[in-house]
């Protein structure tokens, strides 16, 4: 069985690059997109309030798996047309920057009032506050929640076999079809509980490091 | 000397301050006084130009100014709000330092001996590298006013600097106000305790609710 297990890992860890790289680079890009959006949400010009508020609402409202397959066969109708991995990072960076952006909108306004008022009065710069007193408080108010939808992301990850990515799922599913066995699919397992143990700790060790001050 | 002139301010054209003016020469103590809702905090928040005013002149040391607008180092108003609003992610050395390091662009070493004068000035010596949360109220408090001190304010305000705080620190703060007094240090306090504004102040302003 062991023999079995190291025959099929190989393909197993090619498509657990796959996973990988869809999950960080959908973090790369939505985490600091989704600041800036929710800083949109809060906006006082609301024309774009709303749209963004839409945007924040079709996300959240639809499955992910709706939008992936939107992404990759719908906008080619429309002259669109994305590589299977572009278009899945495409699909999972506007997805989970909707969420972020909520997230960090949520946060953002659980900062008191009097903060920015306490910062204004000692002359500091809108910067400077933001920097030094905002983002920090910030920060620790999202990082559990944050932490929710990264674990989230790596089982997410998973459906974009929908459009015929070779992922560590795919990989699994291959195996265990060709060789008629479900040793595949427990392999597979396995390495998603890898995965999300690693970002489960990654992400305790952060929250340990915010607790030093409440 | 601070000086006001006919300020008034409104809210949603509801006259709450009506061309209120007096005047706090330099190194004397100000007392606001009055009953909820006369507009006490609307007056300190012009006055430290967190509000902009409606009508009316402020004049310091003989100059206009618009506190509202106001980026002179040289002018600054300090406060002491209600609840202190330390900033919770910085040690109590950090929240005094911030300012004067990122405004006043004084050097960390200036800054922190500075600072450290100030700390122990106000008896929270040992406690530079905790954070607010672990501070008791009074100590909070210290901290605040340690804050607005190193900015070095021309004038230091506080909006009801005993609501907060436990009755027996009520002697506390007194002591703190007057010795920053004997100090030159221009004060101005409101608060809606009689008896402590009678204990501290030269002068006491009573700011009654303008009838609709
Ligand atoms: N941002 C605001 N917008 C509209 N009205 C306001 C605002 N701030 C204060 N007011 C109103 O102005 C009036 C004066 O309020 P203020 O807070 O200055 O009273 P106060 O004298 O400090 O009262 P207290 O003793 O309860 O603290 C109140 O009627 C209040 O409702
Ligand atoms: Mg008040």
């Amino acid at each position: 069985m062991l023999h079995y297990f190291a025959e099929i890992l190989p393909s197993l860890l090619s498509g657990a690059w796959m996973t990988i790289r869809i999950f960080l680079w959908t973090l790369i890009i939505s985490i600091p997109l989704g600041v800036v959006v929710s800083l949109g949400l809060l906006s006082k010009f609301s024309p774009l309030r709303w749209i963004l508020k839409f945007y924040v609402w079709l996300m959240r409202g639809t499955p992910l798996l709706l939008q992936l397959i939107f992404v990759f066969y719908g906008l080619p109708i429309i002259g669109v047309i994305f590589q299977r991995y572009d278009a899945a990072i495409f699909a999972f960076a506007l997805n989970y920057t909707a969420y972020f952006a909520e997230i960090f909108r949520g946060g953002f306004q659980a900062i008191p009032n009097g903060q920015f008022e306490s910062a204004r009065v000692l002359r500091l710069t809108r910067w400077q506050t933001l920097r030094k007193i905002v983002i920090p408080q910030v920060v620790k108010i999202v990082v559990p929640s944050i932490g929710n939808e990264v674990v989230n992301l790596v089982k997410d990850s998973s459906l974009v076999y929908v459009i015929g990515l070779g992922d560590l799922l795919r990989a699994g599913n291959i195996a265990s079809a060709r060789d008629v066995t479900l040793l595949p699919l427990v392999a597979v397992g396995i390495i998603y509980l890898i995965l999300t143990g690693i970002c489960t700790y990654l992400l305790r060790r952060v929250e340990q490091r915010l607790s030093k001050w409440e | 000397m601070l000086e006001l002139k006919d300020i008034t301010k409104r809210f949603d054209n509801r006259t709450i301050l009506n061309k209120m003016s007096f005047q706090v020469p330099d190194g004397e103590i100000l007392a606001i006084v009055g009953p909820s809702g006369a507009g006490k905090t609307t007056l300190l928040r012009c006055i430290t130009g967190l509000e902009t005013v409606d009508g009316g002149d402020f004049i310091l040391d003989g100059e206009k100014f618009n506190p509202a607008a106001n980026r002179d180092n040289d002018k600054v108003i300090g406060v002491v709000f209600q609840d202190f609003q330390l900033f919770p992610n910085l040690t109590v050395m950090d929240n005094v330092t911030l300012a004067p390091e990122l405004a006043l662009k004084m050097n960390k070493a200036d800054a922190t001996k500075r600072a450290q004068d100030l700390i122990d000035q106000l008896s929270l010596s040992g406690k530079e590298q905790l954070y607010p949360f672990q501070l008791s109220g009074g100590q909070k408090q210290r901290v605040a006013i340690v804050r607005a001190l190193a900015m070095n304010p021309k004038i230091l305000c506080y909006d009801e600097p005993t609501s907060a705080l436990d009755p027996d620190l009520r002697q506390t703060v007194e002591q703190i106000i007057l010795n920053l007094k004997s100090e030159k240090m221009t004060q101005i306090v409101v608060t809606h305790d009689m008896q402590f504004a009678k204990n501290i102040a030269d002068q006491i302003l009573r700011v009654e609710p303008i009838d609709a």
